[in-house]
């Protein structure tokens, strides 16, 4: 996994609540088997006029000039500004592939899924979870300003805005370790062998029937 | 000591092993396989040279992508061939148990595994499909995952996790005629919201809730995720029992016995704190239809859709609009005034025999309406089409003008060629109205078997005690 620590980026920011797994990456796309290359699809259904195909040019697509991504000012964005709830749905990893793929490394929203929250970091992808007004502010001042850029500091856990405030941010400690760390997780479970063989030892007497088949 | 609830209990007997922060690993006791979300996990086993932990506990099936007409020809698109086949690869080369196309016991895998008693009270059970909450209707602790995790299962047979918070949702009395699990759950995800489960493991609970079969209170525990949150759970009782007797992988003999013991310790104990508790009147739910492109966008059958001008939440305002634009309705419409294109009966939420006993018991001497393109029905398994087939439910269907299609999880997300164009409304059996859901443009509204039938003989949505 990549390892992630400080990135100062643009922002560009989606305003709509619940945006789904759905939305992120439509279904077409998950015929792939594998994990790179969705970036060009990310929002796809929002970002061109026609409807996508695996496997097809998507630089001679129709664009959506009115879909936020499209706009000059949030080329190359790495920061992704959110409302509630984002990334609910289906469980399809793929979601944060394509976000990360297209250049996303940070998302910031009031609240997210479940799945796609602990997904994210699997990914390299951090996802930071703000007070609503606080990131309502951010939104106005992604607005008002062209070429806004955040710097979010993973180690310090603070995001620094261009007027020389910050933010503090919550992460949770082992998944902030792994991040920084670009760890990946089988790695540190398989530390643990042990254990779960123990484990296994004393269910087998308990509840024998979940090792039979 | 204060009681556990049943998540607590379900919790507590699979921790491997617990950190001082309170990350936990987790065992894992069942991971279902389908072809969607593995392939990129094989693929790292592979390069990390690693091997199943214990292959056995691991079950796969093709689901998504399966075409459900003209089997025959095989698979048509390339890229969803190329996918399948992958699955079988990798479970031959991982010697993984998979039924594969043509298997009677091919299914989508939240129709599976109970089925085959794959899946079993007191299990920790996992998928890449986040549909996998469907399990916990036995009383199982069952969530879906990424593929990194599935593959994190894969090699470990455990998952990092941190424990979630405790909901009781609560829904008591009778329920109403013409009322079914669909609405009951459609209900409560228009009363706690798209992301009020966020967080929680919900148990489902009440006298309505008992009083629903085993497959009912899977279709409640399917759509718990649709509340937000990843595992729904329903305690066990002699229904559950009597659902896994003589079932291909429930416990054999004297392992029978002592399952049924441990099984019927599996509720939450008389003073056992909740996080949170909602109570819901059974006698307060009418057949339930959605409206907009989010499940908790829900309304009564005998309902108009709601005008956002009345909404004072600035962004539930503009979801509100937006949703009606992409739906092609307007504020105060009465519901029962909505006419549909196509029918679609099917999906791992509403694919099982009662669910399609309760349309063809609604489609029985009817005839689908001539504005309706298409109403197929599909059967969440080979199992289940064998079934519905010796019980004649093929022949309502057929003689009504439905098509009667072969498992798999089709329109409910249209990876496979059954699909929505753009603009056309659907009534779907299914759990997900999301934007482009069911195909490009195309507008869903969820509803109940028996609904999704009356709407389809009927030509626009109706309350089906009107019929």
């Amino acid at each position: 996994m990549k390892a992630f620590n400080t990135l100062n980026g643009i922002v560009a920011p989606l305003d709509r609540a619940n945006v789904d797994t759905d939305a992120i990456i439509p279904k077409q796309f998950l015929k792939s088997i594998k994990r790179s290359g969705f970036g060009p699809n990310l929002f796809d259904e929002w970002r061109y006029l026609d409807e996508g195909q695996p496997d097809a040019d998507n630089s001679k697509r129709p664009i959506n000039k009115d879909f936020i991504l499209n706009q000059d000012r949030y080329q190359g964005a790495s920061i992704l500004i959110a409302r509630d709830n984002f990334g609910c749905g289906s469980s399809r990893e793929h979601a944060p592939w394509a976000l990360e793929d297209y250049g996303f490394r940070v998302i910031i929203a009031p609240s997210f899924a479940d799945i796609f929250f602990n997904n994210c970091f699997k990914n390299g992808l951090l996802p930071i979870v703000l007070a609503e007004s606080t990131v309502d502010e951010l939104f106005t001042e992604v607005d008002v300003n062209e070429g806004y850029k955040l710097t979010v500091n993973l180690q310090e856990q603070v995001i620094e805005k261009p007027n020389g405030n910050s933010i503090a941010f919550e992460v949770d400690p082992f998944r902030k370790h792994c991040l920084i760390n670009g760890l990946d997780d089988i790695g540190l479970t398989l530390h643990h062998v042990e254990d779960i063989r123990s484990y296994e030892e004393k269910r087998k007497k308990e509840a024998p029937w979940l090792f039979s088949s | 000591m204060a009681g556990k609830t049943l998540y607590d209990k379900l919790w507590d007997s699979h921790v491997v092993r617990k950190e001082e922060d309170g990350t936990t690993l987790l065992y894992i006791d069942r991971q279902l396989v389908h072809e969607v979300t593995s392939p990129q996990a094989f693929e790292g086993l592979r390069i990390a040279n690693r091997k199943p932990w214990r292959k056995s506990a691991n079950l796969a099936t093709a689901d998504h992508n399966v075409p459900t007409t003209g089997l025959d020809k095989g698979i048509t698109d390339p890229v969803a061939k190329i996918q399948v086949e992958t699955l079988s690869k990798n479970c031959k080369s991982f010697d993984i148990q998979e039924f594969g196309m043509g298997d009677v016991r091919q299914g989508i895998v939240h129709v599976m595994g109970p089925e085959q008693g794959a899946t079993l009270p007191g299990m920790t059970v996992v998928c890449g499909d986040s549909h996998t909450s469907t399990h916990g209707a036995f009383g199982a602790l069952a969530h879906g995952i990424g593929t990194s995790e599935v593959e994190h299962v894969l090699a470990t047979q455990c998952l990092i996790q941190k424990k979630s918070k405790n909901m009781l949702i609560e829904v008591n009395g009778e329920l109403n005629p013409g009322v079914s699990a669909k609405d009951v759950v459609l209900a409560i995800i228009g009363k706690v919201g798209t992301a009020g489960g966020t967080g929680y493991a919900i148990e489902f609970g009440g006298s309505a809730i008992r009083s629903l079969s085993v497959e009912g209170r899977m279709t409640v525990c399917n759509m718990a995720i649709e509340a937000g949150a990843r595992s729904g759970i329903i305690a066990v009782d002699d229904k559950t029992i009597e659902y896994f007797k003589d079932r291909p992988f429930s416990p054999k003999g004297s392992d029978w016995a002592k399952a049924v013991d441990a099984w019927i310790e599996l509720h939450s104990d008389v003073g056992a704190h909740f996080d949170q508790v909602i109570k819901m009147d059974a006698s307060e739910i009418q057949p339930q239809v959605t409206w907009g492109t989010s499940p908790e966008m829900v309304v009564d059958i005998n309902a108009s859709v709601p005008d956002p001008d009345k909404e004072s939440d600035p962004v539930k305002k503009e979801g509100m609009k937006a949703a009606l634009v992409y739906m092609g309705l307007e504020a105060n419409t009465p519901i029962s005034e909505i006419a549909v294109d196509k029918v679609f009966i099917g999906s791992c939420t509403n694919s099982r025999i009662e669910d399609l006993r309760a349309a063809a018991e609604v489609a029985n001497g009817r005839k689908v309406a001539k504005n309706i393109k298409l109403a197929m029905v599909v059967p969440g398994s080979g199992l289940v089409k064998t079934q519905a087939e010796q019980e004649g439910l093929d022949q309502i269907f057929i003689k009504a003008g439905f098509e009667w299609r072969a498992p798999g999880c089709s329109m409910c997300l249209a990876m496979n060629a059954d699909r929505l164009e753009p603009k056309e409304r659907c009534a779907s059996t299914s759990n997900r109205n999301f934007e482009g859901r069911q195909g490009n443009g195309g507008r869903t509204h969820l509803v109940s078997p028996a609904m999704a039938a009356a709407a389809a003989v009927n030509g626009h949505f109706i309350n089906v005690n009107d019929l």
